[in-house]
This record gives C-alpha cells, structure tokens and sequence, in this order.
C-alpha cells in the first residue's frame, strides 16, 4: 500500500466487509470536520449505500488505524491508513 | 526468541516440530498445538476454507503476542505459524510451540499463544459447504473469554502474572 497524497486517507477492507463494498481499497479526500474514528464510519456510511449497507452493524465492526485497533474516539489525520474489518476469527 | 510466520502453502508439520526441537536443546518442555481444518459444521460438510489476512498488521500483532507470552511465561522461545488462503479439510491452520524449562510454563505458554491469537490476531475464516453456499465465519464469545482469563488481577499493580498462581 503506498502512502496516501496529502488530505486523503487510505481505506482498507476485509472479509465480508470487503465483499459487501466489492473494494479491498480505496483512497478518500479526508473532509475537515471528520476528525474521529466515529465520525469517518458516519460519513463514509453516507457515500452510497454499499457503504451504508457494509458499514450498517457498527458494533460488528473492528477499526484500526495505522495498525493499531482504535475505538470510536480515535483521531483520524491526512495520511493514515484506516482498516474496517468483522472481529477476527483465526487460529 | 521468537518466530512467527504467515505462509500461503501447506504447513510443514515434520520439519516445523524438528526445527523447533534443534533449536531449543536447553529446554526441559517443548508444546506444539496444531489447529487443524474441520470437514463439517453439524450436519454440513465443508469442502474448503479461505483464509484472508491482513498483511503487515497480522505479522506485527503476532510478534507482539509471540513476545509478550514468552516473557510472562518465561519462556525460551516461542513460535506461531499461520496458514493462509484456500484450504481443504484436515490442513494444518495453525501450529503454535513453546518450549520452556519445565512443562506448565510450555502447556500454559501454548494456551494463552493460542488464545491472544484468536482473539487479536487479523484473520478471517470463510468456510465453502458441499451445496455450494459458502459464510464468514462468526467470531466466538467463548474465545473472548478464554483470553481473558490471561488478564490477571495483578496486572493492575503493575506485578507479572505468574504461571503456578493463575494456571487452568
């Protein structure tokens, strides 16, 4: 994944999260006022409605940004990388 | 010491548990857990199994987890090899090794590897059944509790958890 230009964000998918968007990736305009975990799933919810209908159950969702799981309140900066997966289920 | 890998060809099981042996001949213990792919699901039978990652998190959290059940156990070493992509009934998924100076650290070492990667680890389990259907697999209460039983009362005062205190 290469780094995201300056004000955008880099999106990354997996498992049915994935599927229900038909992307792994995508690369968005970070808009100014959304500036937390929270916020970005509440705009991204509101592009079309593939995102509406993969980002519905919000509490079957995990975030992480820049790798790291992050909660709702987790800021969101130009430049990240932001992952929006179901909780895992390896091992 | 520890190692983890993510590999998209089958797990080696021979050469895995030999390697692991020859490197560890100052251990008393050494545990291998080998998760292996089930061919059905109650009644239904499943014909394949994908594995999906995520690449470069999923690496970086199992090292953390190799790390941190090596020095609370105080392990020797330590070692998670994971399976990735498509599978079929009775692959290897996962082979986890602890070796140790004496057996309870290297069993329990092996439990809490396994049950920190079930819950922290990125992967996704999507099974195909014999009719065609295929699902994601559902992440389980049971595994969150399991590894929550690594968290111990002393954590909070900042004392490492000891294995003959908090043992299963």
């Amino acid at each position: 994944m290469t780094q995201a230009k300056t004000g955008e964000i880099e999106l990354v998918y997996f498992a049915w999260v994935r599927e229900r968007l038909g992307r792994d990736s995508e690369r968005l305009a970070l808009p100014g006022d959304v500036d937390s975990v929270a916020r970005l799933i509440d705009w991204l919810a509101a592009i079309d409605t593939d995102h509406a209908d993969a980002l519905a159950a919000r509490e079957r969702l995990v975030v992480a940004v820049n790798r790291e799981r992050a909660g709702p309140d987790h800021p969101v900066r130009a430049g990240d990388e932001i992952a929006v997966f179901p909780p895992v289920t390896g091992g | 010491m520890t190692a983890i890998r993510v590999c998209a060809t089958p797990i080696d099981l021979a050469s895995e548990i030999a390697d692991f042996f020859a490197r560890n001949e100052g251990a008393g213990a050494i545990v291998h857990f080998i998760g292996r792919m089930r061919g059905t699901d109650g009644d239904a039978r499943i014909v394949a199994m994908e594995l999906e990652h995520y690449p470069g998190m999923c690496e970086a959290e199992l090292a953390r987890i190799a790390e941190e059940v090596r020095a609370r156990f105080s392990l020797d070493d330590a070692r998670i090899v994971h399976r990735i992509g498509r599978m079929t009934a009775g692959d290897p998924i996962v082979l986890v090794a602890t070796a140790a100076r004496h057996r309870r650290e290297a069993f329990a070492g092996a439990e809490a590897l396994m049950d920190f990667l079930k819950t922290r680890a990125p992967f996704w389990k999507k099974e195909h059944f014999a009719d065609g259907t295929s699902r994601w697999v559902e992440a389980r209460e049971s595994d969150e509790r399991a590894a929550q039983r690594w968290v111990l009362p002393a954590e909070s005062t900042g004392v490492k958890g000891r294995v003959d205190e908090e043992a299963p």
